[in-house]
């Protein structure tokens, strides 16, 4: 996995990746405040007291982002620290009302873990890495500067500010964008699963600061940049590319790479120097005097362990082990939070109907969810309501199949009508004619004629001529009007030619 | 009958609750008594209409036959630093002025809810920081005490809680609320003849308290005896979910529980107190004040705290360090003073703001916290200080061993001369000696008046107890008050 290299003049370099992930705890109120965290709401309509930083507020800490910090810690398996502490970082902005942001320098409350990666999630027998995580400690999010409201003047909005959000720093052991990228997803997919943060990258719901360096290969570290709130996978991936590639050209061009902060310009596709090393803020970090320390029970740990669901790589495996599922629709159906609880909505709605197991069907709805059930919503497009998209319709169609009342071509027609009219699955086969028969008797009678006015045909077939079954089930077929079994003819047929 | 101004807390709250007067004459006499006084510059606002209304919802509540609260018909003194709803709170300092909370700080909310009445808003040192009340930006307030020279020296009347300890002294109010982060109500109440207690840290909320220095700061009464004080701390203490380090501890009737009988009680005598230099006058009361003690039954125990002579450096790094921080938010953003220069930016307005708005000591103390919170000398002096804070501790907790409440003085001198000492910060902290280090160790303490010096001034002795044992301060307090029998008042000069 680890093949990428920036072709120089001094030859081939690699790039070395850490990623400061800040994901915003999924809460109804702030870490330190009662006010509440919607996105989009009227600016300056969710601020406290305490998050104006009034004259004598003081913070208290919001037990649910604990929680959610200390089960994300538990999904990647690392270490859960039961003493943990708040410090201040002090610093002087418009966007911070108290003049520090509250966070957990010293004593994080996640040590180390780990996240397992593929580089293609969907394709399992792509390589896996191992990303080691630092830590991951709780901060308060800042608020927002409105620069475009006055000529003269910028407007404040501190709806955000006091915001939680999860710090999650990853070692420094991505080696291509391919990786970062790879390393972003997994971590979504894993903070959805556990349901601390809802993964919104539109939104600013995780956003990160991407530390690049470079070196040839084998060489020590070199000296690393930090881009500062990068918020999409994409431009993550864009960052490392072109700083590693500035870095580079400005180390062969005899320059030296400066510990530096710098800003993306996503219009132009460039990194921009923010601030250097040297009148970087001194922050003052100190443990924060309003708050005690965070020290966590056995029985929250419990509660916390007992409230995680299954997470995605567990899942994966028992899809491919309890299930019999193939490695790829595994590994797709588990990628994200959507795709498998539909799936596994489906499975039991139509396991209940057909009165089967779930792992008798698993296979058959795997292929219906992944591949026939998309290429026709695909094919819709736009005519496709898919508030109809239930998975009592997909079942229902399922099963008629599965009772050879209809044919895999006529579900994707009922599916189809389905998504566009929301009407009932059976009352559509019923209606529209999208049935097959499976009398036996009625195919008999047809198969009967067909070899009848065909006895030459059936010369040759005996004769050893075995394309010609073909032959015999298109004419059947199409005496029967489409709508037979194909697989009850197909039996006949070779009970009658022998 | 006495005069209602005479009257302490317990007095004034029987009185009213028997029907000998109703609570608006008390209001009354008081806000007319806080009006002459303009002199001593003790409150910044006054509120007469507040003390009147909180007095007549007494009488009308007793008139109805209703429950009657602790402090019922009792007008206070608010110290400037608690945050009143509606009412300008600005911390001494021209950064808020103008500033009217939309809010009530728990403390003075549940003084109202106790029946107390506001005559109004109390003088300190700016922040809180000073010992001498001369850091106001409002002008510094006047002890009503004058030496017996015959001369007119203005004297200070401590600080920070100066304005809350000149107008208890000065029988403008019967009690005011005080806060002690280093000795900021039992110096003051040391220099002007009253007692006052500072419980527990964590015993009073700190919600809506005006922020000096987080881990230190602590609420406490301001009265003329030991009684009304553990009235007024019942009424003020209590668990505060608002607040993270408000103790979640029951709070007993500590009136009802008073007892000045001392049998089978141990008083520490700690030899570090007993520093060079020492005032003898004040040296020789405090061997008194430990006879008195023995007198109502205590035995008398020397016990070493050795790590006291490094509490007051400690407290002059860990104070300013959270000062500094936790007044970073008086920015000119959202409230409060702005100092926009023309075509300033964000940073200019900041340091303009910030430049116009703070005190000299306020400045000096953000400095100095700044200094000892930055990178390369934060281990060298704030971490170095937390490690003496927890000796300090420590010293104490091997001290509960071998006595139950500790006896020292409360400052190494009487009231000082207003100008004398401001040039001069370094002795000016050196105020504090004796009360920093168990505001180090939150633990309780209380200042008592024991006697005059030669000149005429009130002298106070302090009583240090074990963690949340605020019964035996008092215990110990009120033994001391009645064997000193205080009953010194200054002279009227300021009307």
């Amino acid at each position: 996995m680890s093949d990428y290299r920036i072709q120089g003049e001094t030859g081939e370099w690699e790039v070395v990746i850490g990623l400061e992930v800040h994901a915003q705890i999924s809460s109804i109120s702030k870490l330190f405040s009662g006010a509440a965290t919607d996105f989009g709401s009227e600016p300056n309509s969710q601020v406290s007291l305490v998050d104006a930083a009034m004259p004598g507020m003081l913070p208290v800490l919001n037990e649910e982002c604990v929680k959610q910090a200390v089960r994300t810690g538990m999904a990647m398996g690392a270490q859960i620290n039961r003493y943990s502490r708040f410090d201040r970082k002090n610093y002087f902005y418009a966007d911070l009302p108290q003049g520090y942001q509250i966070s957990q320098l010293y004593h994080p409350i996640v040590g180390e873990g780990e996240v397992v990666v593929t580089l293609d999630e969907k394709d399992p027998d792509s390589e896996q890495k191992t990303i080691g995580v630092e830590r991951i400690h709780i901060e308060q999010d800042a608020g927002k500067l409105l620069h475009d409201q006055h000529p003269t003047m910028s407007y404040v909005d501190l709806n955000r500010c006091g915001v939680a959000l999860m710090e999650i720093v990853s070692k420094p052991d991505m080696r291509s964008p391919q990786e970062a990228g790879a390393y972003v997803r997994k971590l979504r997919s894993l903070l959805r699963y556990v349901g601390s943060c809802d993964g919104n990258m539109e939104q600013g719901s995780m956003r990160a600061d991407v530390n690049v360096s470079v070196r040839k290969p084998g060489d020590e570290f070199g000296t690393r940049t930090e881009t500062k709130n990068v918020n999409s996978i994409r431009f993550i991936q864009q960052v490392v590319e072109v700083e590693a590639r500035r870095q580079v050209d400005l180390i062969e061009d005899g320059g030296t790479v400066v510990q530096e902060t710098r800003l993306f310009d996503a219009a132009r596709g460039e990194t921009r120097s923010m601030r250097s090393k040297e009148d970087a803020h001194d922050y003052r970090y100190f443990p924060d005097p309003d708050l005690l320390p965070l020290e966590l029970t056995e029985e929250f740990l419990s509660e916390c362990k007992a409230s995680l669901p299954e997470l995605p790589d567990a899942k994966r495996a028992r899809y491919e082990s309890e299930l019999g599922l193939s490695a790829y629709n595994a590994a797709v159906l588990t990628a994200d939070v959507e795709s498998y609880r539909s799936f596994e909505e489906l499975l039991s709605v139509t396991a209940d109907k057909l009165g089967k197991s779930e792992k008798d069907i698993a296979t058959s709805t795997a292929n219906w969810a992944l591949s026939i059930a998309p290429g026709v919503r695909n094919s819709l497009g736009e005519d496709a309501d898919l508030s109809h998209d239930t998975a009592e319709a997909s079942a229902a169609i399922l099963q008629m199949q599965a009772a050879g009342d209809i044919s895999g071509g006529q579900a994707k027609e009922i599916y189809e009508i389905v998504l566009k009219t929301g009407r009932e699955p059976a009352e559509i086969a019923a209606t529209e004619g999208l049935q097959q028969t499976s009398d036996t008797s009625a195919i008999e009678a047809e198969i009967d004629k067909v070899l009848a006015d065909n006895p030459d045909k059936v010369e040759q077939y005996k004769g050893g001529k075995d394309r010609l079954f073909g032959f015999f089930v298109g004419q059947t077929m199409k005496a029967m009007k489409g709508q037979a079994n194909p697989q009850i003819i197909n039996d006949l047929l070779k009970q009658k030619l022998g | 009958m006495t005069e209602f101004t005479d009257m302490g807390v317990a007095a004034i709250r029987d009185g009213v609750r028997d029907g000998d007067f109703k609570a608006v004459e008390v209001a009354e006499a008081f806000n007319a008594r806080v009006e002459k006084a303009g002199a001593l510059n003790a409150f910044l606002v006054t509120t007469p209409e507040r003390a009147i209304n909180a007095a007549e919802t007494v009488d009308k509540a007793r008139a109805d036959g209703g429950q009657l609260g602790s402090m019922a018909g009792v007008p206070i003194g608010m110290k400037d630093l608690f945050c009143t709803d509606g009412v300008e709170t600005t911390a001494a300092s021209d950064i808020l002025k103008g500033f009217h909370p939309p809010y009530e700080s728990t403390v003075s909310g549940k003084l109202w809810e106790a029946g107390a009445g506001m005559l109004g808003k109390l003088n300190l040192d700016q922040f809180a920081m000073g010992s001498s009340n001369e850091t106001s930006a409002f002008g510094n307030v006047v002890s009503p005490w004058r030496r017996n020279d015959g001369g007119d020296a203005k004297l200070s009347p401590g600080g920070s809680s100066g304005g809350s300890s000149a107008a208890v002294a000065a029988r403008l109010c019967p009690a005011a609320t005080g806060t002690d982060t280093g000795g900021s109500i039992r110096q003051p109440a040391a220099f002007t003849g009253i007692t006052g207690v500072k419980p527990t840290y964590g015993r009073c909320s700190r919600y809506g308290v005006v922020a000096f220095a987080s881990s230190l700061d602590q609420a406490g009464p301001m009265a003329r005896d030991v009684r009304d004080c553990a009235i007024m701390l019942g009424a003020m203490a209590g668990f505060d979910p608002r607040d993270s380090t408000s103790l979640n501890a029951p709070v007993p009737d500590w009136d009802a529980a008073l007892s000045g009988d001392l049998k089978g009680l141990r008083v520490g005598i700690p030899r570090e107190y007993r520093v060079d230099g020492m005032d003898g006058e004040i040296d020789g009361l405090w061997q008194e004040g430990a006879q008195r003690l023995k007198d109502a039954g205590a035995t008398i125990v020397d016990v070493s705290l050795p790590h006291t002579k490094y509490a007051l450096p400690a407290y002059y790094i860990v104070a300013p360090a959270e000062a500094s921080s936790n007044l970073a938010r008086y920015d000119g953003v959202r409230y409060g003073l702005r100092d926009l220069p023309e075509g300033a930016d964000l940073q200019e307005m900041y340091a303009a703001t910030r430049a116009a708005g703070f005190g000299a000591e306020v400045k000096r103390r953000i400095m100095i916290g700044t200094y000892v919170l930055s990178a390369g000398f934060y281990d060298a002096y704030y971490t170095q200080a937390s490690k003496v804070r927890t000796l300090i501790s420590r010293d104490f907790q091997t001290a509960w061993a071998d006595c139950d409440v500790i006896l020292a003085p409360t400052a190494p001198s009487a009231a000082f001369g207003l100008g004398e000492m401001v040039g001069d910060p370094l002795t000016m902290y050196l105020n504090d000696v004796f009360s920093v280090p168990a505001s180090l160790a939150g633990l309780p303490a209380s200042s008592v008046p024991a006697g005059l010096n030669k000149q005429g001034l009130p002298l106070g002795l302090q009583l240090i107890g074990k963690p949340l044992d605020e019964q035996t301060v008092l215990n110990a307090s009120l033994a001391l008050e009645q064997r000193s029998a205080f009953d010194a008042k200054p002279q009227e000069w300021w009307t």
